[in-house]
């Protein structure tokens, strides 16, 4: 099949899972287990292909039901798109086996799993590919609310009191994120009557109109990404969720409205956009490293601290902003290769760092950094997946990581902007500050700690191993993904 | 002034009101509405700009009829959360929002 005609099953495929889901809702585990896998199977299987398919033919345009744009929905596929759908795949994929995993435990202990977990697992997945291949700014902003509708109701499943009072946070403030985009899109359709990305990039002048569409946009996805000082909802949100909703929540679910803001940016209004408004994003992506770091270092509760991570390294994202807007053309490639790495390394070493934590917290069975004393004895392989997906976070050779901050600062140093080094190196030193402060808790000996640790199911540290291993490997192995993912963007025009 | 120039107008009154009763009320169900209040008024952005002084357009009539649709079911999950919420925590508003 070629890439093409595989577009719209990367939104089937999941939708169907879901509705499957809501019609087995009372069926045996067995069943469901196999439905569960063999969708991954599925799904893991067609994104490759479309990976494929795109290495091999260059950008796929779908029209849905033959209808062309404006009154039709495209879906689109770059290399850029195709790699996020494969991202997609596989770090749901392992949190989708992880969560299977942890209900049978909870099943043989005599609990009850979470109802409605996997129709909303499955819904996120279609939002977010939807995203990632969307061609247009509505489909963008229904794949958002999509997005943010069942993130939230994922987060309340929870069930207990802060998992609500956090889910309704969140609701609220992806509610309000989403209205300010919208209300951007109303301004663009009103100006340029179209709102397919590259008819608008062709029609796109710089006029009042535009940028306050542009600003709206902006704000909205700013909010969404819980950039600092609009971040406060996330680490509620993500801190309280289950382990394997935490993971995909970090690891996708923001870079969903970062991915828009980039398209927004550089491929739609490359002309718009000015560097004083790329500056004032950088210094709040700055406030962001620093702030999140510094909270996580103090956060008391271990999967808080992965949370405040998320808020940090999030930052990290934004500080490309002032790289590659107004900057010559090797510093804005440069930066926008290290930025698209940073996304794809960070979802795999954050999923991994969640699912860590989660298995490490339901061996010692509570949430608290201190309490994890002892627990470097008992349980080495979750510490080890831990600690490789921290080795990515903070930026240490070889891991993904590394290579997506190293390109960062050549980018800083290319552009002549050296302070953002300064901002860099002290979020490495702030994540190296919060990772070794799990680690010196984990090792420190407690007299009675023998017995007292439940044994977790092995094939947790499996999944987390893995999507580890993966975001170490990708700073190995980061030549080919990032000529793939940065072919065809307008911002690499210059040096391609 | 066209009808449709002046439906943008009022959207955009709608909106600045909404927005600020949005940041101001702690109570979850008033923020709720005025959620609402500020979906109608981009609704009215959306169709009147879009066809002022151009006549009757489709397209932005669709997109209204998906976002109703879209705001309809955000509605429902955040008063099934908040009736949830109410009943655990016997308070209207968010923790750190102080009591309304």
């Amino acid at each position: 099949m070629s890439a093409q005609s595989l577009l719209p099953w990367m939104l089937m495929v999941p939708l169907s899972w879901a509705t499957l889901m809501v019609l087995l809702a009372q069926q045996r585990d067995a069943i469901t287990r196999v439905v569960n896998v063999v969708g991954a199977l599925v799904l893991v299987g067609l994104s490759v292909a479309l990976y494929a398919g795109v290495a091999q033919e260059g950008l796929a345009v779908h029209a849905l039901g033959g209808w062309s744009a404006p009154l039709g929905i495209a879906l689109r596929a770059d290399g850029l798109a195709a790699t996020l759908v494969v991202l997609t795949a596989v770090v749901s994929s392992a949190c989708g086996l992880y969560a299977m995993t942890s209900e049978r435990a909870a099943r043989t202990n005599g609990k009850s799993a979470p109802r409605y977990f996997w129709p909303l697992f499955w819904l996120l997945i279609t939002a977010l590919n939807g995203i990632w291949l969307a061609g247009d700014l509505f489909n963008l902003y229904v794949g958002l609310e999509l997005l943010g509708l069942s993130a939230v109701g994922l987060v309340a499943l929870g069930g207990s009191e802060a998992s609500l009072s956090s889910a309704l946070r969140y609701l609220m403030a992806a509610l309000l994120g989403s209205l300010a985009y919208l209300l951007g899109v109303a301004l663009m359709y009103a100006a340029y009557g179209t709102l397919a990305l590259p008819e608008l990039a062709e029609l796109i002048t710089r006029e009042p109109m535009t940028q306050l569409a542009i600003a709206l946009m902006t704000v909205g996805l700013c909010l969404k990404t819980a950039l600092f000082p609009l971040h406060g909802w996330l680490p509620p949100a993500h801190g309280v969720a289950l382990t394997p909703v935490s993971a995909m929540l970090s690891a996708l679910v923001v870079k969903g409205s970062f991915y828009i803001l980039f398209r927004l940016w550089f491929e739609v209004a490359p002309d718009v956009v000015t560097p004083l408004a790329a500056q004032g994003l950088g210094i709040l992506g700055a406030g962001a490293v620093l702030w999140g770091g510094w909270q996580a270092l103090r956060e008391s509760s271990l999967k808080m601290l992965v949370a405040h991570s998320t808020v940090a390294q999030l930052g990290y994202l934004f500080i490309f902003f002032p790289l590659a807007v107004g900057t010559g053309a090797t510093a804005a490639a440069l930066a926008t290769q290290g930025m698209l790495l940073h996304v794809v390394a960070h979802a795999l070493a954050k999923s991994a760092m969640f699912l860590a934590s989660g298995t490490l917290i339901a061996s010692v069975g509570r949430g608290g950094v201190a309490d994890l004393a002892g627990v470097g004895r008992h349980m080495p392989m979750s510490l080890f997946a831990f600690g490789l997906a921290g080795v990515s976070l903070m930026g240490l050779p070889p891991s993904g990581g590394f290579n997506a901050k190293w390109l960062l600062l050549q980018s800083a140093l290319a552009s002549g902007q050296w302070f953002w080094l300064l901002v860099l190196l002290g979020g490495g030193l702030l994540t190296a500050g919060y990772v070794f402060r799990v680690f010196r808790e984990s090792f420190l000996e407690s007299p009675d700690d023998a017995g007292q640790f439940t044994k977790t199911p092995r094939a947790y540290d499996l999944f987390a191993l893995t999507l580890a291993a993966m975001s170490v490997a990708l700073g190995l192995a980061s030549r080919a993904p990032l000529r793939f993912m940065t072919n065809g963007l307008a911002v690499m025009a210059g040096v391609q | 002034m066209s009808a449709d120039r002046l439906y943008a107008y009022v959207g955009a009154v709608l909106v600045a009101l909404a927005l600020y009763a949005f940041l101001v009320h702690t109570h979850v169900l008033r923020r709720l509405l005025a959620f609402n209040v500020m979906g109608g008024g981009t609704f009215l952005i959306l169709v009147g700009l879009a066809q002022d002084g151009r006549g009757p357009d489709p397209v932005p009539q669709a997109l209204v009829l998906t976002g109703i649709v879209v705001a309809v079911s955000a509605t429902a999950l955040a008063i099934i959360l908040l009736r949830r919420w109410f009943a655990t925590s016997q308070t209207t508003s968010l923790p750190e929002d102080g009591s309304s």
